[in-house]
């Protein structure tokens, strides 16, 4: 136990600061506070993913799990990956949608309460990448899903998938602020 | 009867390791495999092709087997008249059986006599007639594709036996697969697996790719293993074409294939303590292996070092300040596994999981044909760095890491001595790096012919059967994933166990679906 607490006193908080919303289209400042409101602002609640790898190369599943090492800590941020589709917000899909995963992707879709967002990562899940469409693949994820925003890359890197969850639920913050004028007006 | 005994036509191929290859009868298909397995020799891997130009031509099964003088046999069986089918092997080589069943789906050539012949990588998604890798065929047809269909578990009958369904999708970001046990209590009786859903049509692909250009799909079979898959296509690419690779290159690939085993073998130790409800050990190895794979992407450009490896060499040229800094990085983390590696073995709770769980004895390694880290760690002392050392393994002395007892803990155990392994053996290369090019440009022209490569990734020999024709073009692409003999023989390691201990069992494999689904 002593081994175990040096350790962890020695490693200190390695967590590192979450990417600048100017990245990601908006705001100046970079406040974990302020992604954790909006997150609230929009959702109510937490954030909360599930992740369908459709035919990946396992390469986008590495770094979905980097992202929840100590340097990004989504967790902090109020976003976390869930077992359940009925728990989650946010269906999160990688590779290019194998013929023979595309029941089990729709069937993962389905039980996704509304208001559900879906987002593409990597460029297998974009356009089928470099396996294209065959006997074996439908290709991209658009095919067969509503797909609200995308994330580019070979595998994209955490930073990059992190940024782009933001982006997506700062689309749904948009189109839910546009709708609700809309109601008023 | 020894091999040599066998009376065949062999003839050496070019390959950077001993490697002949002959055509065989279909009655000496299986005289063959069984005078290997009595000889200890195994089954690396199995495929068809398809061979027909018009009226010429055959079907072709092949077969590459590790004979026992450190030899790889490559035997094809040209199928005559049209034939559609060829002998089992199945019932000698157990492991054989999934890969028979492959090639029923791809190409409709059957195993004559074997017990299993339900559909393997066609789940019904589209049409049983439909044989995507023959001639044919494009890969590309559209039709109206039929629904999934059911598959024939088998199933387990008695009083209090129960079965729970697993997968495809996973509680985790995982790759998906099907589990099925069988179980009374919380007691596995049977597990049987279902694979398949990442099927990507990979083999067909490769006939719409130059070869130049092959070494790019064949570094995303499966993502954890680029570096190795790459460069086992690389290297039966530059065999065909005798493509002289500077040695400076060569040396660059090993440095990158052993931050790839660092890399995974990380990642993997803290899943594992994560998976025993130590979540420390997550924290901690996640931490380490995000290090790694940022200087990775400051070194090379990449965090997993994608396309890194090209035919004729490597696509970046370390500086001596880039090679200072990967010692540095070796010294840095090796403190903190040794720090780490005592924890776990003091660590009673952890040590109470991991001890005895998912056991595979060496007798039953053999018999399954369990290859890679999982062999080692059941007393099979099996790596190709060191039994087909192609260079620079010839020149680093690579010490092998083994266990005896086959249980988590021994697999847990193979990771950290390969981990510090890997680093000494980062330190000699930055250390011996020689001088010159890093590229070569090939000057014999684009020949046709045949070659292959065969490479120990992380999880084990990664093997790749390549056949070129004129004009740069891909006849044949086979990738091989040591999951093919692995992922059987996990579900004998289940056998016995809890239910709540099996993704434990799991984790500790790691095996790809990726690159067995292909």
């Amino acid at each position: 136990m002593w081994k175990i607490l040096k350790r962890i006193a020695k490693t200190g908080i390695a967590t590192e600061t979450p990417p600048d919303l100017q990245k990601v289209g908006a705001g100046e400042t970079a406040a974990t506070q302020r992604i954790h409101d909006e997150i609230l602002q929009i959702l109510g609640r937490a954030l909360t993913i599930r992740e369908v790898d459709a035919g990946s190369c396992n390469g986008c599943e590495l770094e979905l799990n980097a992202l929840n090492n100590v340097y990004y800590n989504l967790e902090g941020l109020g976003i976390k990956f869930v077992a359940s589709p009925r728990h989650a917000d946010l269906l999160l899909v990688t590779g290019p949608v194998s013929r023979n995963m595309a029941l089990a992707l729709q069937r993962t879709y389905d039980a996704i309460p509304e208001p559900k967002l879906v987002v593409a990562v990597g460029d297998c899940a974009i356009n089928g990448g470099i396996f294209g469409e065959s006997y074996a693949t439908l290709g991209g994820v658009a095919k067969m899903l509503p797909v609200d925003h995308v994330i580019p890359g070979c595998p994209p890197e955490p930073i990059a998938i992190l940024q782009g969850i933001l982006t997506a639920v700062r689309y749904r913050l948009g189109t839910r602020a546009a709708a609700d004028s809309a109601g008023h007006a | 009867m020894k091999i040599a005994d066998l009376n065949l036509n062999l003839a050496p191929l070019p390959a950077p390791f001993p490697l002949v290859r002959g055509e065989v009868c279909a009655s000496e298909w299986s005289a063959v495999a069984l005078t290997i397995a009595e000889n200890h020799g195994r089954l690396v891997t199995l495929w068809g092709s398809d061979d027909r130009h018009g009226e010429a031509g055959h079907f072709v099964v092949s077969a590459v087997y590790a004979v026992e003088n450190g030899t790889l046999l490559w035997l094809d069986l040209p199928l005559p008249d049209q034939q559609l089918n060829y002998p089992d092997i199945a019932g000698i080589f157990p492991y054989a059986s999934h890969m028979q069943r492959a090639v029923a789906d791809l190409l409709g050539l059957v195993a004559e006599g074997a017990s299993d012949t339900r559909p393997w990588l066609n789940h019904g998604a589209w049409p049983m007639d439909y044989f995507p890798l023959r001639r044919e065929f494009t890969g590309t047809e559209v039709r109206d594709w039929p629904a999934v269909t059911d598959y024939p578990f088998v199933s387990v009958a008695g009083d209090g036996v129960h079965e729970i369904a697993v997968g495809p999708v996973h509680a985790g970001i995982i790759e998906p697969g099907h589990f099925r046990f069988a179980v009374v209590g919380e007691k596995t009786l049977r597990l049987e697996e279902r694979l398949g859903y990442t099927h990507k049509g990979i083999d067909k692909r490769f006939e719409h790719l130059p070869a130049s250009e092959g070494y790019r799909l064949a570094g995303r079979v499966s993502g954890d293993s680029t570096v190795a898959y790459a460069w086992a296509y690389c290297m039966a690419l530059e065999a065909v074409w005798n493509w002289q690779v500077p040695a400076r290159a060569l040396w660059l690939r090993a440095l990158m294939l052993e931050r790839e085993r660092v890399a995974n073998h990380l990642g993997d130790l803290g899943a594992l303590g994560n998976d025993a409800a130590f979540g420390f050990g997550l924290s901690q190895f996640m931490r380490l292996k995000e290090d790694w794979l940022r200087l990775n992407k400051t070194l090379f450009g990449h965090r997993f070092m994608m396309d890194r490896i090209v035919p004729g060499g490597v696509a970046f040229d370390p500086d001596t300040a880039a090679c200072a800094k990967i010692t540095a990085q070796c010294d840095a983390i090796e403190a903190e596994v040794r720090e780490l590696h005592a924890i776990y073995d003091d660590h009673a709770g952890l040590q109470d999981r991991f001890l005895t769980t998912g056991r595979v004895t060496t007798e039953l390694a053999n018999q399954l044909g369990l290859t890679g880290l999982a062999a080692r760690a059941s007393g099979v002392p099996r790596d190709v760095r060191i039994d087909f050392p192609a260079p620079p393994y010839d020149e680093l002395a690579v010490n092998i890491a083994c266990r005896n007892s086959g249980d988590v803990a021994a697999r847990v155990a193979v990771r950290f001595d390969e981990l510090l392994e890997s680093l000494q053996l980062l330190r000699q290369i930055v250390r011996r790096l020689p001088d010159g090019a890093v590229i070569a440009a090939p000057d014999n022209g684009m020949p046709e012919g045949r070659g292959a490569g065969w490479v120990e990734g992380w999880r084990g020999g990664i093997f790749v059967a390549l056949t070129v024709e004129k004009e740069n073009r891909i006849r044949r692409c086979h990738c091989h994933d040591p999951s093919w003999q692995n992922w059987p023989v996990l579900e004998y390691a289940a056998i016995g166990n809890i239910v709540p201990d099996f993704p434990l069992i799991n984790k500790s494999f790691n095996l790809s679906y990726s690159g067995h689904d292909r």
